[in-house]
């Protein structure tokens, strides 16, 4: 019946969320699986995977930070916080760092203005900062994994492989 | 005596640290002794932002707020003996001035218990509703004037009556809760804090269209609002509310992806199906041709938040709050540069004014601008403060009612650059179909990037200004008509702004890098070296002078020094100060 192939296909948005949730972005393979799994072209999959921000196309970093750029933020400095992560880390928006430790990119809103400028790491919001804040907040992270060195390493190896599958 | 612990944990409470609070909240309580068996429970949000996290005490003699809790027990323990420090007291301006009737129950009660919110009435509307006939709840609902909250302001009532008229069982209703506005969260707070009533609205909603199918296409980024949702549906589902003249309604949260463009009613149905939320042209309208090709209205989260109270009081208490042609309450999102930011909820009518000072505590003679309706809307400026906060003043002024997000604009920002912050946003979030608005606003953004980067002329403000009204004309759906309207509002009244960017190459705020220099104040400085540990690109010297050729204004030095003796000035030199 024609309804039941249009119910699948309304799922496609789904599917490549739950992918994402466990692989933590799109690789090439996965487009070319759902596709076949949905029975459209790899182009149509790859053109859903494109128009909506969410979906990422490179491996994220073991942490990944999200830089509040929403209004109220933009207004009082996250644009100060996007250079000051981009010195502290070596990378720029939207780039995840050779170790596969910290990737970063500016989002559209956080949703928790009144702690404008805000950052979440994994999810875990901080708010209210300023450099010295922001910078602390980062040596912690470092710090927390140089102390398992042994896990960061195993890491770092295994994000090298995925970005090497990618291209 | 202690009855019940209340611990707002909204996004913006945990964001703020609710999480941690609620956590050793227990463990005290348990420690505690007489209180080992109060309920702790986590509630919605109150609307005061700026005062999480926020515990609330009931006792059988009164409720005791706490505001700015922090994970510690020495002050939990305190809230526990109901001491007076710490307790939260709201600006007295804001309580004369909001008017809650849609928020009444957010943050008092929990978000996910049925029998708590029917306890306060809830679905007593829905219940009604039943009883009426569908022709007249859509009459009730045209006579309250409700205007659709999402920004557009298409009566209600009107939609409502198109998707009645249609003869299908196929017919779908859809509540758009893709709040896509950066710096607007009413839709997050209501579904968070009271999915029931947002529910309650699109079952009548179902009652007076005869819709079978209701979505809640809601962003990806609200999990918490998705989670309280679909724990409210699965209550309903086993109470049989969803039960409609025989029929069991069936109701689906659906999560977004993240595209701005799918607030617009087209995107957002492609986007549905599954694919890119890519708008289309209309007609046919949605009503016509909706989802899957059949029948479908889509109202904003708010909007359906009114809609349980006209039922229940009817139209004529509804018109009784607001202006003629905006009646009602309107939630509001605070940002920027004030003291209480948060959400508010006010009558239509009030003065953008008593919002800004009374409610938010903006200083007053320190407030240029607010940006009001995201990137669709416009900048209305501190002299135009008196007008009343309804749908027609504010398209008057160039701005649009949007969908509530209001962020006020402190005197020492640069106008320039937020009209270059939110075309940069719609030139990413432009879906690219119309070549008004795929190239439009590129060269719009390009222009404003010039401008900000000291490489501006006259004609380029001219060429704004153009192609600013080219893109409202030439651009099929929401995103590209209102596109050009933060430019377009800074231009109407920012306009010295502009000239003095582009003829003296001066931003007045010194916030636009390639105009500025930094300065280090040889008479304040104290030597301690700070500034150079801190600069990432070494040029400070070490007799404290900037090398302005190689500084990337990063703000680095600034905020280091704490004898204050770094400051932006004016691009060649410490000569010129902004007023």
């Amino acid at each position: 019946m024609e309804q039941t192939a249009a119910v699948e296909r309304s799922d496609l948005i789904k599917t490549l969320q739950k992918e994402q949730e466990t692989e933590g972005y799109i690789s090439d393979e996965a487009i070319e699986r759902i596709a076949t799994e949905f029975d459209v072209p790899p182009v149509e999959v790859e053109g859903v995977v494109s128009f909506y921000t969410q979906f990422k196309r490179i491996p994220p970093g073991k942490y990944h930070i999200m830089v509040c750029d929403g209004t109220a933020c933009h207004i009082i400095g996250a644009p100060l916080i996007l250079t000051w992560l981009a010195d502290a880390l070596g990378i720029r928006d939207g780039e995840t760092d050779e170790n596969g430790l910290f990737s970063m990119e500016s989002v559209a809103c956080l949703g928790c203005c009144s702690l404008a400028p805000v950052i979440s790491i994994n999810g875990k919001v901080y708010g209210k900062l300023d450099r010295k804040k922001l910078l602390k907040t980062i040596r912690e992270y470092k710090k927390a994994e140089d102390s398992n060195g042994r896990s960061n390493q195993t890491q770092s190896k295994s994000t090298a492989e995925n970005t090497g599958a990618a291209e | 005596m202690v009855t019940r612990i209340k611990v707002g944990t909204a996004s913006c409470g945990i964001a703020a640290g609710a999480g941690e609070v609620l956590q050793l909240l227990r463990k005290t309580a348990e420690q505690h002794g007489t209180l080992s068996d109060v309920p702790i429970v986590e509630v919605g949000c109150i609307g005061h932002c700026y005062a999480e996290p926020l515990v609330e005490v009931e006792t059988d003699s009164g409720r005791y707020f706490y505001e700015k809790v922090e994970p510690k027990q020495d002050q939990l323990r305190r809230i526990l003996n109901l001491e007076e420090q710490g307790r939260f007291r709201p600006n007295e301006a804001r309580a004369q001035k909001e008017r809650t009737s849609i928020m009444a129950l957010a943050g008092r009660i929990e978000p996910t218990s049925l029998e708590e919110y029917r306890g306060h009435g809830g679905y007593e509307a829905l219940a009604a509703a039943h009883e009426m006939a569908p022709e007249k709840l859509v009459e009730e609902v045209k006579e309250s004037r409700l205007r659709g909250r999402g920004g557009g302001g298409f009566p209600t009532g009107l939609k409502w009556r198109f998707l009645a008229g249609k003869e299908s069982d196929n017919k779908v209703l859809i509540c758009n809760a893709d709040e896509g506005d950066p710096g607007a969260f009413m839709d997050r707070t209501l579904m968070e804090s009271l999915p029931h009533l947002v529910l309650e609205g699109m079952l009548i909603g179902a009652k007076a269209t005869g819709a079978r199918r209701l979505f809640i296409y809601c962003r990806a980024e609200y999990p918490r609002a998705v989670k309280n949702l679909n724990t409210a549906i699965e209550q309903i589902r086993a109470a049989e509310l969803n039960v409609i003249d025989g029929h069991a309604v069936d109701i689906r949260v659906k999560e977004g992806a993240g595209a701005f463009v799918c607030g617009e009613e087209t995107g957002l149905i492609h986007s549905l199906e599954g694919r890119r939320g890519t708008p289309r042209y209309r007609p046919p309208y949605p009503t016509d041709y909706g989802f899957h090709g059949a029948p479908t209205a889509i109202n904003n989260v708010e909007t359906f938040a009114n809609i349980p109270q006209i039922v229940r009081y009817g139209a004529s208490a509804f018109t009784k709050t607001g202006t003629e042609n905006s009646t009602g309450t309107k939630l509001f999102a605070l940002a920027g540069d004030l003291q209480y930011s948060g959400l508010v909820e006010v009558p239509m009518g009030l003065s953008i004014g008593e919002v800004v000072f009374d409610i938010g505590g903006a200083e007053r003679g320190g407030v240029k601008a607010v940006q009001i309706g995201g990137p669709s809307g416009g900048c209305i400026p501190a002299e135009h403060f008196d007008t009343p906060i309804d749908y027609d003043s504010l398209s008057s002024l160039g701005a649009i009612m949007g969908s509530g997000g209001l962020i006020v604009i402190g005197t020492n920002r640069c106008m320039v650059e937020t009209a270059r912050y939110f075309l940069e946003f719609t030139t990413r979030e432009s879906c690219g179909k119309c070549t008004f608005c795929r190239v439009g606003t590129k060269r719009m953004l390009e222009t404003l990037e010039r401008i900000t980067g000291g490489e501006g002329s006259a004609a380029d403000i001219e060429r704004l200004g153009d192609l600013g009204t080219k893109i409202k004309q030439g651009s099929l759906c929401g995103l590209g008509q209102t596109a050009p309207n933060p430019v377009l509002s800074t231009l109407r009244y920012f306009n010295d702004e502009y000239q003095s960017h582009v003829e003296e190459g001066f931003c007045p705020a010194l916030e636009c890098k390639a105009l500025v220099d930094i300065f280090i104040d040889p008479d304040q400085c104290n030597g301690c070296k700070l500034c150079i540990k801190a600069c990432p690109v070494n040029c400070i010297s070490e007799d404290f002078v900037v090398d302005n050729a190689v500084c990337t204004r990063c703000n680095s030095c600034i905020e280091v020094c704490r004898q204050n003796a770094i400051s932006r000035v004016a691009k060649g030199g410490a000569v010129r100060v902004a007023s």
